[in-house]
């Protein structure tokens, strides 16, 4: 016990207890002499920086993008297809799916930068299909991360989904179709109640997980072109390291860890029920 | 559990589908399993295209964007394998990332059996902490680590970042490790307490034994993590030759002015072999699912 303890004391603790202080310093890399006690000006500033701004409506669309609308209901199709699929196809499938889970943040978003990449191969499937292409890293450069993220990450969800749709009593879902319920209505009116926790268990997870990507936006576009794809992990590195500014950097990692807390709470909660 | 909560059902419904003309019940189910395969097929491929690019790319010597390979080579591989760019990032990865999964794993155990054993009034106020750190973005958590590490001169040290990487993976693993340790039976214990054991013996002697499985997949699933953590190394440390794989694959795509996408590829694969062949050692050891049972139950 008493290893732990200190470790996670002093490795994680310690920085977050140190993160709440820095937050309110005005400390610098350049010159860390002169840190005053700033009070919240950190925080009015960084909500009246339009730079931070953007970087927090881009983390709610990446989030609600890639997290809430791609992973989760892309997990939830796939887990609820690959039941009714052949065993060849289902193993095909999901072994795909896990394979881009499976690698590296870094090779991951190596592989979707070359995917996405003007000459890539996406503009390679969109002529074949004589459909327009796009520059997608320039133009789109946040559908792109936000796509990315999907591909990288549904694995999870399916797994999760697959798992759920595993432990839901046959006998039910065969009642409803005795009683004349099509497909839709089996899957909204027995199904899906059924595995409702999941479902949000799930949410809160993903959401926790695309809340701190780094890497693959990171090695896809640098949060490029411009502030076009810069979600706040990003924002953060960029003020604390390219711009030294320490102490500005944490305020907004502090939002961030404020905002995972909130998250983190709800997702206990969830847990708190399902145990009663 | 939800089950009680069985749907409405006593609706008024159409008569059953057999009444219905057109076809039969088994012609149907059958079309639409032709539908649900085709739609699978087609949705594995897209998923597949990037993962294809990379292997056809390691293997061409003129690498580029398209999906092609002229002439089979082996050029890409040669070029990879040498000491500084593939054996020592991957050593180095080794020594983080073991060493991280090795202190975690011990740490895990010491602490998930008071927790799974002993009642208290702090082990429930604890678990939640645990649970709740769990879930905190610890990338946002690096800045100020980063500010610490600088102040104690520690930037730049591998066993630093070591304990570090151990620190953020324990939560999980001691949830976990927990979570697997409930399901070891307490007679045993008993009966080897009632001859003399004190606790140390009876957890190396009795319950580990019995949680082998339950240990190999939380160190497994701690030491993917870690390989592919890509922000910690990068934030911490510095000098070229510390860096481990997942960070040096980043300097060789901005250093060379002309990216050479056969070699990158090659040696990504390079990268992405041990964790690809730890997890399919966990998925054929445990089923699907398997880590997700202890992150999704309470």
């Amino acid at each position: 016990m008493l290893p732990s303890l200190v470790l996670l004391l002093v490795f994680l603790a310690g920085p977050i207890g140190y993160c709440v202080y820095y937050a309110f310093t005005d400390m610098q890399l350049t010159g860390a002499v002169g840190t005053h006690f700033v009070g919240f000006r950190n925080f009015t500033r960084a909500f009246g920086d339009s730079d931070f701004l953007n970087a927090v409506e881009l983390t709610l669309l990446f989030v609600v993008g890639s997290a809430v609308i791609g992973q989760n209901t892309v997990g939830l199709a796939l887990a609820v297809l690959m039941e009714k699929a052949s065993k060849p196809v289902r193993s095909i499938t999901s072994g795909v799916v896990i394979a881009a889970w499976v690698l590296p943040e870094v090779v991951a978003g190596y592989l979707m930068y070359a995917f996405f990449y003007q000459r890539g191969s996406l503009n390679a499937i969109l002529h074949f299909l004589h459909l327009p292409q796009q520059d997608w890293l320039y133009t789109l450069p946040i559908l792109a991360v936000c796509l990315a993220n999907v591909w990288r990450g549904t694995a999870f969800s399916m797994l999760v989904f697959s798992a759920a749709l595993g432990d839901v009593p046959q006998e039910l879902v065969e009642a409803a179709e005795m009683d004349g319920a099509g497909p839709w209505q089996r899957l909204w009116r027995v199904t899906l109640p059924l595995i409702r926790r999941s479902i949000l268990t799930n949410l809160m997870l993903i959401t926790l997980q695309t809340l701190s990507v780094f890497g693959l936006i990171y090695t896809m576009t640098q949060g490029g072109p411009g502030r076009k794809s810069e979600t706040l992990p990003i924002f953060m590195y960029q003020e604390a390291f390219n711009d030294s500014l320490i102490g500005y950097g944490t305020a907004v990692a502090l939002v961030l860890l404020v905002v995972g807390a909130l998250f983190s709470v709800v997702y206990i909660r969830l847990l708190n029920v399902e145990e009663d | 559990m939800a089950v009680t909560e069985s749907p409405r059902l006593e609706r008024p419904r159409p008569l059953p589908s057999a009444s219905r003309p057109g076809w039969s019940r088994r012609g149907r189910a059958r079309a639409a399993r032709t539908g649900v395969n085709t739609l699978l097929l087609l949705f594995s491929v897209l998923y597949l295209v990037p993962l294809a690019w990379m292997l056809l790319a390691s293997v061409n010597a003129h690498a580029d964007f398209t999906l092609s390979v002229p002439h089979p080579t082996t050029e890409n591989f040669r070029h990879a394998l040498n000491y500084d760019t593939t054996y020592r990032p991957m050593l180095n990865g080794l020594l983080l990332c073991g060493g991280g999964t090795l202190l975690c794993v011990v740490c895990a155990i010491l602490a998930a059996y008071p927790l799974s054993r002993f009642r208290s009034r702090l082990r429930r106020p604890f678990l939640y902490t645990i649970l709740f750190s769990t879930g905190l973005p610890i990338t946002a958590v690096m800045i100020p680590v980063y500010s610490m590490f600088v102040q104690v001169d520690l930037i730049d040290s591998m066993p630093a970042a070591t304990l570090f990487l151990a620190a953020s993976a324990l939560p999980f693993g001691i949830w976990l490790m927990k979570n697997f340790m409930d399901g070891v039976p307490v007679v045993l214990e008993e009966a080897a307490r009632i001859d003399g054991a004190n606790t140390m013996q009876v957890l190396w002697r009795i319950v580990l034994p019995l949680m082998w499985p339950g240990v190999t997949v939380v160190t497994i699933f701690t030491f993917i993590s870690m390989w592919g953590n890509f922000f910690v190394p990068f934030i911490l440390l510095l000098s070229p030759e510390k860096l481990p794989a997942s960070v040096s694959v980043f300097t060789f795509l901005s250093a060379h002015g002309e990216t050479q996408y056969g070699q990158l590829s090659a040696f990504s694969i390079l990268y992405s072999l041990p964790v690809v062949m730890l997890y399919l050692l966990l998925a054929r050891r445990l089923g699907r699912g398997f880590a997700l049972g202890g992150a999704l139950k309470g």
